[in-house]
């Protein structure tokens, strides 16, 4: 089983956001740029997948700041093969339906018989990598997939359903699947093992394709949401109270 | 080309997901501008009635056996066909477990644009404009829908459900398709989710209840609330060390991390524990007689009655807005 | 048919060897060829009968070859690296680094660590903080102080003392409260000062003893790549884990500071503390000894000297104290797996504690170590008669007592 992981890297929300000046992007400035979570756990999908049933792991980045850390990271866990696209970076103008173009012209050189994705990032804005790239190469995609069992040239995956209600369906390979969660939680590497894999793992550099970033929105303007320091209290009776309450869920399709 | 908005009804087992009536109301919104109409295109099987109360124009119904649950591959042929036949001005879906990866299949299919996490749409002075949130939420986006036609996935918070419901029943019009075959991918089955393994990790309604509980009798109805929300009960510490619900069911440092889109924290006063394992959360409603708790640094909403007065209340009101 | 568990336990013994004679290498680890199985090491360990091998197990298992067996159970993530086996050790095997910490790594290795502990470690390595803060807010802690708190890359002059405040002195709401005590104090007695703000991580001893050495180191070399830019004379520390970092384990990596935690610092300057001390206390303190202050560096008189010089403050002792005094259940990762220890032992260590405070008749439990203040605040909320005890940190003491200025 030769499984491809197209990895994504996505601005760290954990220190505070600031805009640029021209209004319409993040300011770099102090942005971190970290692997996307759910990335995580396609990576330790194809892990799982690997250590059952033998074959190689191959990850793929775009280039930019956090990028070989993350390569390297990988190169401990297991990952067989790390291939890095020069020449276009995270932290620049690169929208999904660019990446899925990227990603499509090496796996198709790669041939696996499963790509697996993270089934979406915070900041996608034109769509999730996964069904670009799985249409890009022509292969049958599923997402939010939380288990999968390849038999006889298919794959049995779980697909979860808002509330809780998972979908079985089998996917003939090859097959780009979304990963929502892996079948036990992405492990952990030390970091000797790490610093390890620095001195001796190989990062295959290779030019990208012009980008061509056709298919997403253009962004005049970009701002941040007015947030309260302090609840907004709600007054009156638990009559009135509920009422609000039960307002409140229903703004968000939730009662 | 047309001017007419197009909604995919996202369905599962006999039920129209909110999500479909927020794209309605975002659809409507964008037809003022277009000048065009509402159609909500159902595919589904025995399902003619489901778009019923949908505030659309007219209904394009496609019925196929195969059609009976959700199958991204059969999607994917069908609304090619429709959308590549004669595109709509905009196609709007739920950016959900079904319609994100059928909108980008699509896109890359029809070479038609996407844009995803749409928020809130505008229509003014000839132009369609959308709002998306992304980074968690902290960060929102304007611009352009992009001309001439595009797809569009809708998030929840700028729309409420009922704007997008409808008096009267659109027409529905029978619209057939060449015969489905077994393609890649088949839908096998569907498995249950069992009560007892909830993970409150990924359950998108958590009633967490603290201290103000009092007693094990009381968790019942906070069980009740959670139930008749379709969420789960969690707890802070105290809760689960008392022994009234199980330790999967501890939120904080020592317990699991949340991110529901709704945390209803009932009596819990918000020790930095505690919030370590909440924070994340979209929309939080405390309810605490003590108003200095700092859970309500937290909340966007609060309150000051007593939990134990507001829960009967409560599970009446959700009981009345649901049933309705 | 006999000859596969035969090759197995070759393999197995193989492991064992190997793992022995990697605890060999050092000076400390070939003590353990010391032991003399009696098992104090066990009695007094906090969570020795829970542990499917406690120290003595352990030893005997890989006396036996089996050391694959100790391997195989996750009952080691209970130590608390708190020295207590260490310190009663009539063979005198340091088994808290020897023995407990090298096979934590051994097992981190393997990549299977629980998750609450896994998800400290991953912020340690991302933001240099085990919270998952953000970096730039490390100082913020000190917005309100008058006169300001120095950071080092803004003030651009030697200092004499350079403050390694720690991650839970700057981010836990608790901690920052009592790091903003002991900035107030510095402040009182003119201490020529500084702290490194964003560019200060983790002090890392917490993950070593979690077993994650090769963290610790990287957290190191960053916390001297900071030191190295500024010139100052000795380091201060608040939390008693950077102190024993920065004491024992930073210089063999050629790490070398005059260093000194908080209460050691002021009560050398006791001489001028002292008679801004004014504001009556009039309170039964009990002092909680941090591991990491007591037994595992012998400090116990600052403290109590400190507390002592407080009017009014009548020092009590709880039954456990000095070199017998109980962990918080914070330290050697601790901090990170109340989770899994709820899960294993359904009590907490910090219960212990403040019941001890409370059969001395204590109205304050005074500590001196950011892990503990959080812990035992919990605790007086679930030990039955414990409302009404107060937890400070001793700076917080302090400050209540100084007189107003100006």
């Amino acid at each position: 089983m030769n499984i491809v992981v197209p990895v994504k890297l996505v601005p760290d929300l954990v220190e505070e956001l600031e805009i640029d000046d021209g209004g319409t992007a993040l300011d770099t400035t102090w942005l971190r740029f970290i692997l996307n979570e759910v990335d995580e756990h396609a990576l330790e999908q194809a892990l799982l997948l690997k250590e059952s049933l033998s074959g190689t792991v191959s990850v793929i980045s775009l280039d930019g700041e956090g990028v070989d850390d993350v390569l390297f990271a990988s190169s401990a866990k297991g990952v067989d093969r790390l291939i890095k696209l020069t020449g276009v970076d995270y932290g620049v103008n690169v929208n999904n339906h660019a990446m899925a173009r990227f990603y499509a012209t090496t796996v198709r050189i790669l041939e696996p018989d499963l790509v697996l994705v993270g089934v979406q990032a915070h900041n996608d804005l034109d769509g999730s990598l996964g069904p670009l790239l799985a249409e890009y190469v022509g292969m049958p995609y599923v997402g939010y997939v939380s288990g999968i069992a390849p038999i006889n040239g298919r794959c049995r995956v779980r697909k979860e359903y808002p509330g809780g209600l998972i979908a079985e369906m089998d996917v003939e390979m090859p097959a780009v699947l979304g990963v929502q969660a892996a079948e036990s939680p992405p492990r952990y590497v030390a970091i000797s093992r790490i610093r390890q894999a620095m001195k001796t793992a190989a990062v295959d550099e290779q030019a990208a394709p012009d980008l061509d970033t056709t298919g997403g929105p253009m962004v005049d303007s970009m701002f941040k949401p007015e947030t309260a320091e302090r609840a907004t209290m709600i007054t009156g009776d638990e009559d009135e109270v509920a009422g609000r309450i039960v307002d409140l869920l229903r703004e968000l399709g939730k009662a | 080309m047309s001017q007419d908005i197009h909604v995919i009804v996202e369905h599962l087992r006999g039920q129209v997901a909110d999500i479909t009536y927020v794209a309605v109301a975002a659809a409507r919104r964008l037809a003022t501008g277009t000048g065009g109409g509402v159609a909500a295109v159902l595919l589904g099987h025995d399902g003619e009635t489901l778009a019923g109360d949908l505030a659309a124009d007219r209904v394009v119904y496609i019925d196929d056996p195969a059609l009976a649950d959700f199958n991204p591959e059969h999607y994917n042929v069908i609304l090619a066909d429709l959308i590549g036949g004669d595109p709509p001005r905009c196609v709007l879906f739920g950016d959900t477990s079904m319609g994100a990866e059928v909108a980008g299949v699509l896109s890359a299919r029809l070479s038609m644009p996407l844009v995803s996490r749409c928020r809130s749409v505008d229509a003014a002075n000839g132009r369609l404009r959308f709002i998306s949130q992304i980074c968690g939420g902290k960060i929102l986006v304007e611009g352009d829908i992009p001309e001439p036609n595009a797809l569009i996935t809708m998030v929840p918070g700028g729309y409420k459900p009922e704007q997008g419901r409808g008096e009267t029943a659109p027409e529905v019009t029978r619209t057939s398709v060449s015969p489905l075959g077994s393609g890649r991918v088949a839908f096998a089955g569907y498995q249950e989710p069992k009560a007892e393994d909830i993970d409150i990790s990924t359950t998108p309604i958590l009633v967490a209840i603290g201290r103000g509980i009092a007693n094990e009798d009381n968790v019942e109805l906070a069980e009740e609330l959670a139930e008749t929300l379709g969420g789960a009960v969690c707890a802070s510490r105290p809760v689960v060390d008392q022994g009234w619900l199980p330790t999967t069911r501890m939120v904080g440092k020592s317990g699991k991390r949340v991110k529901p889109d709704v945390y209803l924290a009932l009596g819990i006063s918000g020790a930095p524990e505690h919030v370590e394992g909440m924070s994340d959360s979209d929309l939080t409603i405390a309810v605490n007689t003590d108003p200095e708790a700092p859970i309500f640094d937290v909340a966007q909403y609060g309150s000051e009655v007593d939990l134990l007065d507001l829960l009967p209340v409560l599970i009446e009101r959700v009981r009345a807005a649901k049933g309705g | 048919m006999m000859a596969a568990p035969a090759m197995e336990a070759a393999d197995a013994a193989g492991f064992t060897d190997s793992f022995s004679l990697s605890l060999e290498e050092v000076e400390e680890g070939r003590r353990i060829r010391a032991c003399l199985q009696c098992a104090a090491c066990s009695g007094i360990c906090p969570f020795g009968y829970l542990m499917d091998f406690p120290p003595h197990k352990m030893i005997s298992a890989m006396r036996a070859g089996m050391f694959e067996k100790v391997m195989g159970v996750d009952s080691l993530w209970l130590c608390v690296s708190c020295y207590a086996c260490a310190q009663i050790c009539p063979a005198q095997i340091p088994l808290t680094n020897g023995l407990m910490t090298r096979a934590k790594e051994e097992m981190l290795l393997t990549g299977s660590i629980p998750a609450e502990l896994q998800e400290a470690l991953e912020n340690s390595q991302r933001y240099g903080n085990a919270l998952g803060e953000p970096p730039r807010r490390r100082a913020d802690w000190a917005m309100d102080i008058e006169p300001a708190v120095p950071i080092l890359s803004k003030i651009k002059r030697p200092v004499e003392v350079l403050w390694f405040v720690g991650d839970y002195a700057s981010y836990h709401p608790r901690g920052r409260q009592a790091s903003q005590a002991l900035a107030r104090v510095l402040n009182r007695l003119d201490v020529d000062y500084g702290i490194l703000g964003p560019e200060e991580n983790s002090d890392g001893d917490s993950q070593r003893l979690a077993g994650e050495t090769g963290l610790f180191e990287m957290l190191a070399e960053k916390n001297a790549r900071a030191f190295g830019k500024y010139e100052f004379e000795e380091i201060l520390t608040t939390d008693p884990h950077a102190f024993n970092a920065l004491k024992n384990e930073y210089p063999a990596l050629g790490i070398s500071y005059p260093v000194a935690h908080y209460s050691q610092f002021l009560a050398g300057r006791l001489d001028r503390l002292q008679p801004l001390l004014t504001r009556e206390i009039p309170a039964r303190v009990a002092f909680h000894d941090p591991c990491y202050l007591g037994r595992a560096n012998g400090i116990y008189e600052d403290p109590r000297r400190l507390l002592t010089a407080v009017p009014g403050v009548e020092l009590v002792e709880m039954l456990h104290t000095r070199e017998t005094s109980i962990c918080c259940g914070g330290g050697g990762g601790g901090m990170w797996l109340d989770g899994f220890r709820w899960e294993k032992a359904h009590f907490r260590l910090s219960e212990i504690r403040v019941q001890e405070a409370i059969d001395v008749r204590a109205d304050i439990l005074a500590v001196t170590c950011p892990y503990e203040m959080p812990r035992f605040e919990d605790a007086t909320k679930t030990v039955t008669g414990a409302k009404h005890l107060v937890v400070k940190d001793i700076a917080e003491l302090l400050v209540d007592s100084l007189i107003e200025q100006g």
